[in-house]
């Protein structure tokens, strides 16, 4: 009983639905008869604005949407061309009197400003870097020696980072780890007048983290090596580098923690460059990468310099400062990079 | 100096040996020190307050000299030599009250100094490595010292010759060895005669010295490096921890569970305290920052750079009144709520006022 009353129910309501839209297309023509034209132009109105929610993921047909999007994308780049072109002729047309060029902007240049950078006239920074533990190099007391070994059972390239990077550094010396602990290892370095150990660690085969633990009181820095390259794979590099000391260049250590770090890489070398040798270390820093990098000049007349590589060249990125010698358990820490806490802000720079 | 120095409402000690003084509400910090006389003999080890008015701040060095400077003129007034450098730097310092002194060194000599005397009036041994010895607030005589390999010891100073309370070594492990002991902070809980001390093998332990039990009552673990500092917060049940890696966190004392972390800082924090009122907590250590934690939203309220690796701090009760921008809001929220109350009243006042003038003008007019 019920499907039939419904089934009725509902054929009602067509008809009269129908019925309806009869009645509405007999009233709509009888009405729009004389402004028939005008409907038609409105029409085409709507069909041309139609387009502007359209977008090319919405083809269904995978080559035609690569299509359109090929397509799309050399529009794109017709206009963005000829924009250029047109400011180009602009710049020339005005001459001297174009406005200058403006600045892209970069996170370097957008830096939030750090409270920690120092001031080379502050009194107290002064007197703290004068009597830190590095204090005795810039007197001028001791010399650096210094000591490089790896984690246990180094392999190919690690081997052969640590021997090119006693190369670059001047008395240093490679020693094997033969397994040992580094706390054990601390105390003989400081009895042989070591001034430096570094460690090299090495995870498949790819060097990966250096510890550089300043003897005899410390401080200690952690930090992660990527994108070692070695002399052999450096293309259009110098003959191998020469016993001289070489310059040191310390780019961009800018705040508190930076100039520490600065520093300490400054102590590796001797403080008396060997000029003779042309050869210059350098440790540049940008967006708290520090690269480093080893080239040996030349002054090829009064305003031409040459350069030339010598490798190796590798990235390094602080991991942590301790204070102290190595100690990873109970060592008080004086800065740990905390991922997530410190870098969620990208011009937010620590060194 | 002295106006600067009345400003002040946290102190630091610094490894320069410089006192800094830091005012929160005007956002300064000021050198107490003559900046020509900088050495690292002088690095400042503890701070203390020398009186209840809070008046005197007792400053402890390395080179084993305990000086009083005065907050009110902003200068140093007294120093006096208490022991020998030979023994090791000051661990803690406490007054006593009439003008006496209670010093611990890192070889676990615990002296009583009185004024005007050459020697020590007592003396105790509270055996080697002490890490720190805190004073009982309430209790002024009661000192509780703890280190490396030597336990929680409560002393009397009036009684010397024996600890009134000595915490057993913990039991031993699962695989029956022996576990290590190394006390770095200790608190007295007041309101009970419980006693909270961190270690370096990173745990929270309670003891209870009321109790028969000579072993820590609740045993927490946080983190996994040591822990260098705690507070106690005014509001009860719960601790403030901090450890080397600049990890601070809020433990509960019922369960001994975490109840929250305040970040903000980026190397280890050498010492904590609370506000004794508010719920706010300061921190100090190697990364050379001052930071001021709300406990309640755990956020970060101040921080603030001192150039120099801090050793110490010391927060003044009074910061209540003026310095702090969380109580200036509260004090202000509810004015701006009277007038919202009375605003029907004054709306009434215009009203009258107005239409006095009104009359007043057609009254003129009219003449």
């Amino acid at each position: 009983m019920d499907f039939t009353e419904v089934s009725s129910s509902r054929g009602t309501d067509f008809k009269k639905k129908k019925a309806k839209k009869k009645n509405v297309n007999e009233e709509s023509i009888g009405e729009c008869s004389e402004v028939k034209q005008e409907m038609e132009k409105s029409d085409a109105a709507e069909a041309t604005a139609l387009p502007p929610t359209f977008s090319v993921s919405e083809i269904k047909n995978k080559q035609r949407r690569h299509l359109m999007f090929m397509k799309l994308k050399q529009e794109k780049r017709k206009q963005k061309m000829q924009l250029k072109r047109k400011k180009k002729k602009e710049r020339e047309a005005l001459g001297d009197k174009a406005p200058p060029k403006e600045v892209p902007k970069t996170i370097e240049n957008q830096r939030v400003y750090d409270e920690t950078t120092v001031d080379p006239a502050d009194e107290e920074v002064a007197f703290d870097e004068a009597t830190d533990e590095f204090s005795a190099y810039f007197h001028g007391l001791t010399n650096p020696k210094v000591l490089i070994t790896t984690s246990d059972r180094p392999r190919g390239r690690t081997v052969k980072f640590c021997n090119q990077l006693a190369s670059v550094i001047p008395n240093a010396h490679v020693f094997y780890r033969r397994g040992l602990a580094l706390k054990r290892i601390i105390p003989q370095c400081i009895s042989r007048d070591f001034t430096y150990l570094m460690v090299i660690n090495e995870d498949r085969k790819v060097p990966n983290g250096m510890v550089l633990c300043h003897l005899p009181e410390g401080p200690t820095a952690h930090f992660k090596v990527s994108n070692v390259r070695l002399r052999k794979e450096m293309k259009r590099r110098g003959k191998e580098p020469t016993d001289h000391y070489p310059e040191v260049i310390l780019n961009n250590f800018t705040t508190r923690l930076g100039h520490s770090i600065g520093r300490m890489f400054a102590a590796l070398f001797p403080q008396n460059p060997q000029f003779l040798g042309r050869q210059v270390a350098t440790f540049h820093n940008q967006r708290d990468f520090v690269f480093f990098r080893f080239h040996r000049y030349i002054f090829k007349n009064e305003k031409k310099v040459g350069i030339q590589e010598l490798g190796p060249r590798f990235t390094l990125k602080l991991r942590s400062l301790q204070k102290g010698t190595f100690d990873s358990k109970y060592g008080e820490y004086e800065w740990v990079l905390k991922r997530h806490e410190m870098d969620a802000c990208r011009r937010k720079f620590q060194l | 100096m002295g106006e600067n120095s009345r400003l002040c409402s946290v102190w630091l000690g610094s490894e320069t040996g410089i006192l800094k003084g830091v005012s929160l509400s005007r956002k300064q910090a000021f050198n107490f020190c003559n900046t020509r006389h900088l050495s690292r003999d002088q690095e400042i080890r503890t701070l203390c307050w020398g009186d209840s008015a809070e008046t005197e701040v007792l400053v402890g060095s390395v080179d084993a000299t305990v000086k009083t400077f005065c907050t009110e003129k902003g200068v140093f007034t007294e120093s006096r030599r208490c022991g020998d450098p030979a023994d090791g730097c000051f661990t803690g310092l406490a007054a006593l009250g009439d003008s006496a002194l209670v010093t611990c060194v890192e070889c676990g000599t615990v002296r009583v100094w009185r004024d005007q005397s050459n020697g020590p009036v007592a003396e105790l041994d509270a055996g080697k490595n002490v890490c720190r010895m805190r004073q009982n607030p309430l209790h002024r005589n009661k000192v509780a010292t703890g280190g490396k390999e030597n336990g929680l010891k409560i002393w009397d100073l009036d009684r010397p010759e024996k600890a009134v309370f000595a915490a057993k070594n913990l039991r031993d492990d699962w695989l029956d060895l022996r576990r290590p002991y190394w006390v770095r902070d200790v608190a007295f809980i007041p309101g009970s005669e419980k006693v909270v001390t961190c270690t370096g093998y990173h745990q929270v332990h309670v003891f209870d010295p009321a109790t028969p039990q000579r072993r820590p009552v609740l045993e927490v673990d946080f983190g996994e490096y040591p822990l260098t500092a705690l507070s106690l917060p005014a509001a009860g049940d719960t601790v403030v921890v901090a450890n080397t890696h600049g990890q601070i966190a809020l433990l509960d004392l019922r369960k001994g569970l975490v109840r929250g972390r305040l970040k903000g800082t980026s190397g280890a924090v050498r010492e904590l305290q609370c506000h004794p009122s508010l719920p706010t907590v300061a921190s100090c250590g190697l990364d050379r920052f001052l930071c001021i934690h709300n406990l309640d939203d755990r956020k970060l309220q101040h921080k603030v750079y001192l150039k120099s690796r801090l050793t110490c701090l010391l927060v003044s009760s009074r910061e209540l009144q003026d310095a702090s921008p969380t109580a200036g809001g509260g004090d202000e929220s509810p004015q701006v709520k009277q007038e919202e109350g009375g605003s029907d009243e004054e709306v009434w006042d215009h009203m009258e006022h107005v239409v006095e003038e009104e009359v007043r003008r057609k009254k003129r007019k009219k003449d």
